[in-house]
């Protein structure tokens, strides 16, 4: 069964490379096919979010909520989009340059860490946030304190992924419990049968803030690595992109970004970042 | 194929194998005790053990085993504290078992008890003429002679429990297909290759298999 799935996972995904590859030229330069053209002339945008991310990108019946949804909010009402005119594409994150490339989205907010890999397919404004590695565990506990308090602890992240392998390398006396989404991690870690679950923190803070976790489960608050998140458009869109770090400088001063931090991973109760608009990566 | 010229890449692939050949051996039995147990129930003169391994094969049969090995982890372990070992895989390995196993053994039954079929109604009538028990008739002439006609059967169980074996992945053992992905995820540029390693490593293991269980079930097979 497994391996049926993965044929297909690896069918699907050579065929979006090779519709990227098509459809990577007919883009042009200029205002006419990037993301400010198209918002000032159709009033609508695309973007690609997570949906199964609590706290950044949810995805509930229809609607979507969280803190990348908001900042899909403040771009596009910056480009001058009505929320009406707002389409939400889910991403998951094997799939996000190709459909920058395909255009099938215009804009991504999805968890999306800026790396020079990506660099080169996709042209990255922000960062909005700056991510980290760090720990959640049950509201009670006092014992781990960073990842330097983990030996002889379970800790759990999902199985291949960054924050799974740190754990291996770099603290080995943790035991390390995998599975296939982190969903399960946080259940595990509201059963007890795990200590503390890793992956970036404000994944960690989403799931925090849910409902059914409420006050049960807290962020340990120390980052053990860097990962910023960026705001991914299309390679030769660097109007569009110049554009998003404007309204980005905005949003740090008016208010608006806090506003939409408190709306969402805030609920978990931590205070709201500075948005260090120094920081702000040079679209080219 | 530079993927499999480092030792690290190697020793995960073998790894994962190894913990697919232990679940695979340790479920084999398991689901060969609770299989025969479970047919013997089901052609028992006593209502309630009919019951009981009718029910026991139509649950596990039709419920999918994700869900089973699911359970095992988040209810068994997590929920009822059922802890088998204080090692995370060691525990996660024996809770596959167990899933492995539960599962398994409504195939085994089915098997076995289509075998008890193939036993003339006669030999039973005249063990019990000559004054058996129900278990000595059972355990002395039907079973044994049942047993030879299920060889063919069994072993396609017990190639599918090989490939099944994967699944307790979704608790988090380094089992081949976890494996396989972590080398994926780690060697983007190698996905085709990874993935015919994997896959051939079962065809080559479980091939020869399907044809040792049909030389064996002809060898074996009561000449009526």
């Amino acid at each position: 069964m497994r391996i049926t799935r993965l044929t297909a996972v690896v069918g699907a995904l050579a065929l979006a490379m090779a519709a990227a590859a098509c459809g990577g030229d007919d883009s042009g330069s200029g205002s006419a096919s990037g993301i400010v053209g198209k918002a000032s002339k159709d009033k609508k945008l695309v973007f690609g979010v997570k949906a199964d991310q609590p706290g950044l990108g949810l995805q509930t019946g229809g609607s979507y909520t969280g803190f990348d949804i908001e900042i899909t909010k403040i771009i596009a009402k910056g480009l001058g989009v009505p929320e009406s005119g707002i389409e939400y594409k889910t991403t998951v994150s094997a799939n996000r340059e190709p459909f920058i490339q395909q255009g099938q989205v215009d804009v991504v907010v999805a968890t999306y860490t800026i790396n020079d890999d990506r660099k080169k397919v996709v042209n990255f404004a922000g960062p909005y946030y700056v991510a980290g590695q760090d720990l959640l565990v049950r509201a009670d506990e006092t014992a781990i304190t960073g990842p330097e308090s983990l030996a002889g602890k379970k800790v759990c992240s999902v199985s291949g992924s960054t924050p799974a392998k740190r754990i291996q390398t770099d603290y080995k006396d943790a035991k390390l419990q995998q599975f296939d989404s982190y969903s399960k991690c946080v259940t595990a870690l509201a059963d007890k049968s795990v200590d503390a679950v890793t992956t970036d923190d404000i994944i960690l803070a989403g799931y925090a803030a849910q409902d059914q976790y409420a006050g049960k489960l807290k962020v340990v608050g120390k980052k053990f690595s860097d990962e910023p998140y960026g705001i991914g458009v299309k390679k030769s869109d660097t109007e569009g992109c110049n554009k998003i770090n404007e309204i980005l400088k905005t949003a740090a001063t008016d208010g608006s970004y806090k506003a939409a931090w408190d709306a969402t991973l805030g609920k978990s109760g931590s205070a709201a970042p500075t948005l260090d608009v120094s920081k702000l990566t040079n679209c080219s | 194929m530079d993927v499999f010229t480092d030792s690290a890449n190697i020793d995960t692939y073998v790894t994962g194998f190894l913990w697919i050949l232990k679940l695979t051996a340790a479920g084999a039995v398991g689901a060969l005790v609770l299989g025969v147990l479970l047919a013997a129930m089901r052609v028992s003169p006593v209502p309630v053990l009919r019951g009981f391994g009718t029910a026991w094969v139509n649950i596990f049969r039709n419920t999918p085993l994700t869900l089973i090995v699911f359970f095992c982890y988040f209810g068994l372990y997590s929920a009822l504290g059922f802890e088998l070992s204080d090692d995370i895989d060691t525990n996660n390995y024996w809770l596959g078992v167990v899933g492995l196993s539960v599962y398994t053994a409504a195939f085994v039954c089915e098997a076995i008890r289509s075998g008890i079929n193939t036993v003339p109604v006669g030999q039973a009538e005249a063990a019990r003429a000559i004054g058996m028990s129900f278990l000595q008739t059972l355990t002395l002439i039907v079973l044994p002679q049942a047993a030879r006609a299920v060889v063919a059967p069994l072993g396609s169980t017990f190639i599918a429990l090989a490939k099944n074996a994967t699944i307790v992945g979704t608790i988090g053992l380094m089992e081949s297909s976890t494996a396989m992905k972590d080398l994926i995820n780690a060697n983007g540029d190698a996905v085709i290759p990874i993935f015919l390693v994997f896959a051939g490593t079962f065809a080559i293991v479980l091939i020869p298999t399907g044809y040792l269980f049909g030389w064996l079930a002809n060898r074996l097979a009561v000449k009526r």
